[in-house]
């Protein structure tokens, strides 16, 4: 073995009994690749057991697959060619075995697809194609095994790629190279067949040489989603890994969805001769920034000018492994890169029979090995991006239960009315001038987060009147709190303002009470004045600060969306203020 | 050297998705060349500092040499060691001369069984790499284990774009393996570059033999090699296609396939 200078995973798939097995094992044999006495060994345990031998064998790592004859799960091996060394992952080309086949796709940087030329294109070839063009893995070489059986027909191979390359191209899947082959003969595989002079391209072994390292993302925007932060000893580390971009020493990042920014004070490793300066993309790194802003895990730090989407809502490609169906409006969770938030099927768009490119009728759920365009909304909005724009940050998968059972890619960020005032946020948090007392000095000295609890509920129901009661408990309690009724701006901030302009008034409110919170207040506000949709206004602008919304009415009945505490007209004010107050401490507002 | 970087940070992602999500985690340590790399990544991937505890599984038939490296590695780099023994079964008399199954099983095994269910671990990462031999190539990264240790692969659950199995029943663990595409040469090359200090057994020191693989003293055979550096290590592993478990009993007829399914390493 030679020194190889680099790593390239790819993935074998196909239909079953297509191949791959003895495929890849005339592969290894034809490049020496094989451990001394492996071949003999196994022609020997065939010989015993009466069996043919067949290069597939050399493979079989369970007995169970040797025993069924197919591959059950994804399996690595490796081999080393001219100063590359490669990692072959082995998909299972059953299609009860598809989500092995998906993880073991979503790893490689290129893939092997064959056809059996007797009996041409059938269902996993197709699924396996769409498959792989959703999974992202562009470098395809197809192949067409068995041309021993048929003869070595030029015409007949003519035909599989004609067809097969049509059906690649309804969703922009080009493979690079198509070559008719027999594992079995060794045709085409490492060595030029003879049986088939008409065929002018590459060897099997050559097509993978040809293909290429995917280029580091380095030239994209900066996306570093943090993992984890770290506080080992003095240096409070921001560990992550930049999946796209360029991280440099002095940057300025913003981090996502919260809007905070800081600079990059240091770069930190272990085991290196000088502290690096830049770290490019692909790499796990860790940081520190030149003041202690609280960020956690799930948040995407970038660079002002190209930070990422932030959203709730996009429409999506997405494919289901999971036995029971993905159904609309049911609770999951998504993942993207290292965030995780609850998430529903708000609409499903179409359904597409992987195998077939046809439209499904029933769209009322995602049945396991299906492909759907479906809207995701999730119950917080988080950063991510497109995936055309970028992969890693545009990509996720859907966990049910305790297992991930989906995945799939970000085609486009849905804007809701609230974009106008998530933009505002935004750009002003980018922009905000700090003072010398930070946050974190006012929250250490106030001894509790700021926070806002909002008041909803039908006139004369008792919002403000426990909302004075919820204000003079925390006040006597030593909190810092204020209480803003709308009211109070109407004749000041709002004095230009109509009745018509609720909206400016709505926004200037939400201003207001997002100054407040950076002074480290608690804020309580009720109003009449405000609807639920100006509620979700006031969100957006205090956003990432705690909200508590608490809603009363005359009697029992539904409540609005995101109500996190219910109370009637007739309760007990110091039963409800006591919740109120419990439900701060829960969310930690309050310690 | 691109490709140890590229492993080296995926190899620190898995660690600190392990360390973010589980919240009572553990490394086992066999002392060998590859969970000794798996222990330096934790330092790489950690900035210097080991925070998870480190499993040593003492059959009590190691060779001599390990445990004094042990020892010597858990003081200077301040590890939380926790040696882990299956007493009952010494006690009652278990040892090699009872055949590989039964003693590995006893010994490892159970002494493995034994300290998860005392420590109550729910993930366990493991240096395993998948060009070992056939059954590890078909790992996951994260690999869950259910209420009797068992491995269902079969049913593995999917793992895509470094997302992983990270949510569990409980009473079940979670197998972490951050080392799976490791091959190796790339344990040796990773261990030159980085200069990481391995058990000398790996060189000949003179006898024309030296350790390939690490294991109990009775079950693990040296090869015939005058390699006494690293770099002859790399040299002589890149000439050579006899594989690198030749020298451990446990290989032979499926005798791994069984032992894993039941729970070993």
């Amino acid at each position: 073995m030679k020194e190889s200078t680099e790593n390239f995973q790819i993935v074998f798939v196909g239909h079953v009994d297509h191949g791959k097995s003895t495929l890849l094992g005339r592969l290894y044999a034809d490049t020496d690749s094989l451990p001394v006495g492996h071949l003999d060994k196994v022609r020997e345990i065939c010989a015993r057991q009466g069996k043919v031998f067949e290069y597939a064998f050399l493979f079989d790592a369970f007995l169970e697959e040797q025993e069924q004859g197919i591959t059950i799960d994804t399996a690595r091996t490796f081999f080393s060619w001219k100063q590359r060394h490669y990692i072959i992952i082995d998909a299972p080309g059953h299609k009860e075995f598809l989500k092995n086949m998906i993880s073991g796709a979503a790893r490689a940087e290129a893939a092997v697809l064959i056809i059996d030329a007797g009996e041409g294109i059938q269902e996993q070839s197709r699924r396996h194609g769409y498959l792989l063009s959703l999974l992202g893995v562009r470098q395809v070489v197809i192949v067409v095994n068995k041309m021993d059986l048929v003869g070595y027909r030029e015409q007949l191979f003519s035909t599989i790629e004609r067809e097969y390359r049509a059906f690649l191209a309804e969703f922009n899947l080009t493979p690079q190279y198509f070559i008719p082959a027999s594992a079995r003969n060794g045709d085409n595989v490492a060595q030029k067949s003879e049986s088939m002079p008409w065929y002018k391209g590459p060897t099997l072994l050559e097509s993978l040489g040809r293909f290429t390292k995917q280029p580091a993302r380095t030239d994209l925007p900066l996306r570093l989603p943090v993992q984890d932060v770290y506080k080992f000893d003095a240096r409070r580390i921001i560990a992550g890994r930049v999946e796209a971009g360029e991280l440099r020493v002095g940057d300025t990042l913003v981090f996502s969805p919260s809007n905070k920014t800081a600079v990059v004070k240091s770069i930190e490793a272990f085991n290196v001769p000088n502290p690096p300066q830049s770290i490019p993309a692909g790499r796990s790194t860790g940081f520190t920034l030149d003041e202690q802003i609280f960020v956690e895990r799930g948040e995407i730090a970038s660079h002002k000018l190209s930070a990422p989407e932030v959203s709730d809502r996009i429409r999506a490609n997405i494919f289901w492994m999971g036995k029971s169906p993905l159904k609309p409006r049911q609770r999951y969770h998504m993942r993207v890169v290292t965030t995780e938030v609850e998430m529903e099927v708000e609409a499903i768009l179409g359904i597409i029979d992987a195998s077939t490119l046809d439209q499904a009728e029933s769209m009322n759920q995602v049945e396991e090995n299906d492909v759907a365009e479906v809207i995701i909304r999730t119950k917080k909005p988080i950063a991510f991006d497109r995936y055309a724009d970028i992969d890693t940050t545009g990509r996720f998968v859907i966990v049910e239960g305790f297992d991930i059972q989906g995945g799939g890619i970000v085609m486009e960020v849905l804007k809701d009315e609230q974009e106008p005032f998530r933009q505002e946020a935004r750009r002003r948090d980018f922009e905000w001038r700090r003072g010398e007392v930070h946050l974190d000095e006012r929250v250490q000295r106030n001894g509790h987060y700021p926070g806002i609890v909002l008041f909803t509920g039908e006139k004369g129901s008792g919002k403000a009147r426990l909302a004075r009661h919820l204000e003079r408990r925390l006040f006597n309690s030593g909190r810092q709190v204020y209480l803003l009724d709308g009211k109070n701006l109407q004749y000041g901030l709002g004095t230009d303002l109509s009745d018509a302009d609720k909206e400016e008034m709505v926004r200037r409110f939400g201003e207001v009470a997002q100054i407040l919170l950076r002074s480290g207040q608690l804020v309580i506000s009720t109003t009449n004045t405000f609807a639920l949709a100006d509620h979700q206004i006031i969100r957006t602008l205090v956003h990432p600060h705690a909200v508590i919304t608490v809603h009363m009415s005359f009697a029992l009945g539904s409540v609005p969306k995101n109500t996190d505490l219910n109370f009637l007209e007739s309760d007990d004010l110091q039963q409800a203020a006591k919740q109120v107050i419990e439900l701060m401490e829960e969310n930690n507002v309050l310690c | 050297m691109k490709h140890l970087q590229e492993l080296e940070d995926k190899s620190v992602y898995i660690l600190r998705e392990a360390y973010k999500n589980f919240d009572n985690l553990c490394m086992l340590w066999s002392i060998g060349k590859d969970s000794t790399v798996l222990l330096w990544l934790m330092r790489k991937a950690f900035f210097g500092h080991a925070p998870i505890p480190l499993v040593h599984i003492d059959t009590s038939y190691k060779i001599k040499e390990m445990i004094e490296y042990r020892d010597q590695l858990a003081k200077n780099w301040g590890l939380k060691l926790v040696v882990g023994q299956n007493r009952e079964a010494l006690a009652s008399g278990m040892n090699p001369a009872h055949g590989r199954m039964g003693c590995c099983t006893a010994l490892k095994t159970q002494g493995l069984q034994l300290v998860l269910d005392e420590k109550k671990y729910n993930g366990v990462i493991v240096g395993v790499r998948s060009d070992e031999e056939g059954t590890r190539a078909k790992e996951r990264y994260f690999s869950p284990r259910d209420k009797n240790n068992d491995w269902d692969f079969r049913d593995q659950p999917p793992e895509l774009w470094d997302q992983f199995k990270t949510r569990f029943e409980a009473g079940t663990h979670v197998r972490i393996h951050p080392l799976l595409d490791w091959t190796e040469i790339n344990v040796w090359e990773y261990i030159q570059k980085e200069d990481i200090p391995v058990i000398p057994l790996y060189f000949d020191h003179g006898t024309g033999t030296r350790y390939r693989s690490l294991g109990c003293d009775p079950c693990t055979g040296s090869i015939q090699s005058t390699a006494t550096t690293v770099a002859e290590i790399i040299e002589e592993l890149r000439n050579t296609k006899v594989a690198e478990r030749s020298g451990r009993a446990q290989d032979a007829d499926r005798g791994m396939e069984k032992l894993r399914k039941d729970g070993y390493m």
